[in-house]
């Protein structure tokens, strides 16, 4: 065991996992909006948007985030046209290319989990407000979104966990999060072990904040 | 579709080639997989609390580590271990073990710790009065376990265990990163030699897509055939 790396690459890889949180942060915040969206087109009557709010789930879920990272960033890139609007600014950042695979990849749980959670409402819930006169808008407003998010929180945290451990992909597209920087140390030191507890150790404590936020938010917000 | 072609003049067989490979990793790290969770399943399910914490432990640092984070651990310790354990045979050579069963062997003991939460689960779900009833009829423990709680076990835990299948199956992709040629690392490959990376990596997502849907449907008829009589 060599205790001194281990030490010497704590503020490195600390420093690191702050480019991890802010990835995750950011993507989960544009997924809640792409899963939000998408719940609802799943709920709508019209065939067609159903379907297609099906698809977009269906084959974000059935593919490896990796490679939809890389035909986000390796891929668009070849489109000649894409090279001359405004949009090449964002693609040709690994930054911003990682952030959007990373939302439409949560966007797509996000989707099913909201999806699965608005279907589990009981309808007489829905026909009390009706009998009260509430109209119909501020009954998905102020009864089902909120009834709906209670439900999802336990798999919603889940996924939070699982997209934290997604963003480790974004050191395949050259961006140094922690796990880029722990591959780096390991290569130039050819010490896995000891920067894997590191590393791993930084990562279960996120894990471990997270899973206590939620614990917390399902308390304080259930409905006994 | 030229791009495709098999032979020498495209990249198809190459690629279904490397979707076989996918396949053979998949199965392997499953059955790896497996076997780590019947060790630690008992031990999860024991009534030592020294036993359970070490399931605990493996089950909660696997699942709260990136996948990408284990796989550069065995893949760069992974020699280095196995050479450790040889010098203490005195064999002192350098010994490499190949990117498949480093890859398997990474995959699995991920896939091996969502397998055991869910033989975790699907035992504790089965109704206490079928293991008193197979205690009182004197079977052996054996046969306890083979006859009356593996059956019961298997259709609880199938739906649960496509999940993981799923979860396995992605889960490969990442070995790409230590030169496995699977089928992301031969879009990769095909990618860098024709500059045509978007067409290579939407293919690779159309097969993985192909091998998701084929394996949902065979997982389906299983999971009919284990819930026969309910």
């Amino acid at each position: 065991m060599d205790f001194e790396l281990m030490i010497n690459s704590f503020p490195k890889l600390l420093n690191a996992a702050v480019i991890t949180l802010k990835l995750l942060s950011v993507s989960l915040i544009v997924g809640l909006f792409i899963g939000f969206l998408f719940a609802i087109l799943r709920l709508n009557k019209n065939i067609f948007i159903n379907r297609f709010a099906y698809g977009y789930s269906y084959v974000f879920r059935g593919t490896p985030l990796l490679v939809q990272i890389f035909i986000i960033y390796f891929g668009l890139g070849q489109i000649e046209y894409l090279r001359s609007t405004f949009l090449w600014v964002i693609l040709k950042e690994p930054y911003w290319c990682a952030i959007i695979a990373f939302a439409l990849n949560t966007g797509a749980y996000t989707s099913e989990i909201l999806r699965s959670a608005f279907q589990t409402i009981k309808p007489g819930i829905i026909e009390a407000g009706q009998s009260l006169g509430i109209s119909s808008k501020i009954i998905f407003y102020k009864i089902q979104i909120p009834i709906a998010i209670r439900q999802s929180l336990p798999a919603y945290g889940n996924e939070i966990i699982l997209m934290m451990k997604g963003t480790s992909l974004a050191s395949t597209v050259t961006l140094m999060d922690l796990t880029g920087v722990a591959k780096y140390i390991i290569s130039t030191t050819f010490k896995p072990i000891e920067v894997f507890i590191v590393a791993g150790g930084i990562y279960l404590f996120m894990t471990f904040i997270i899973h206590n936020v939620i614990k917390f938010l399902e308390k304080k917000y259930s409905f006994n | 579709m030229e791009l495709l072609a098999f032979g020498d003049t495209g990249w198809g067989d190459e690629l279904f080639r490397a979707t076989l490979m996918t396949i053979a990793v998949s199965i392997t790290a499953m059955i790896i997989g497996f076997s780590f969770a019947a060790i630690f399943t008992p031990l999860k399910l024991s009534k030592l609390k020294s036993l359970n914490l070490i399931a605990n432990t493996y089950t909660t640092i696997i699942r709260g580590v990136p996948e990408l984070l284990v796989i550069y651990l065995f893949f760069f310790g992974g020699s280095g271990a196995i050479m450790f354990v040889a010098s203490m045979f005195g064999y002192n050579e350098y010994i490499e073990i190949n990117a498949f069963i480093t890859g398997s062997f990474a995959i699995g003991i991920i896939s091996g710790a969502y397998s055991t939460e869910v033989f975790r689960g699907a035992i504790q779900s089965i109704d206490k009065g079928q293991f008193e009833a197979a205690k009182v009829l004197g079977f052996s423990k054996f046969k306890q376990f083979y006859k009356i709680i593996l059956p019961q076990m298997l259709r609880l835990a199938i739906p649960n265990l496509s999940n993981v299948w799923q979860i396995t199956l992605k889960d490969t992709s990442l070995i790409s990163v230590t030169g496995l040629v699977e089928i992301m690392r031969q879009s990769y490959i095909a990618a860098g030699s024709t500059r045509d990376p978007l067409f290579f990596y939407s293919f690779a997502a159309v097969l993985y897509l192909l091998l998701t849907f084929l394996s949902m449907k065979l997982i389906n008829k299983l999971e009919v055939k284990y819930s026969r009589g309910y």
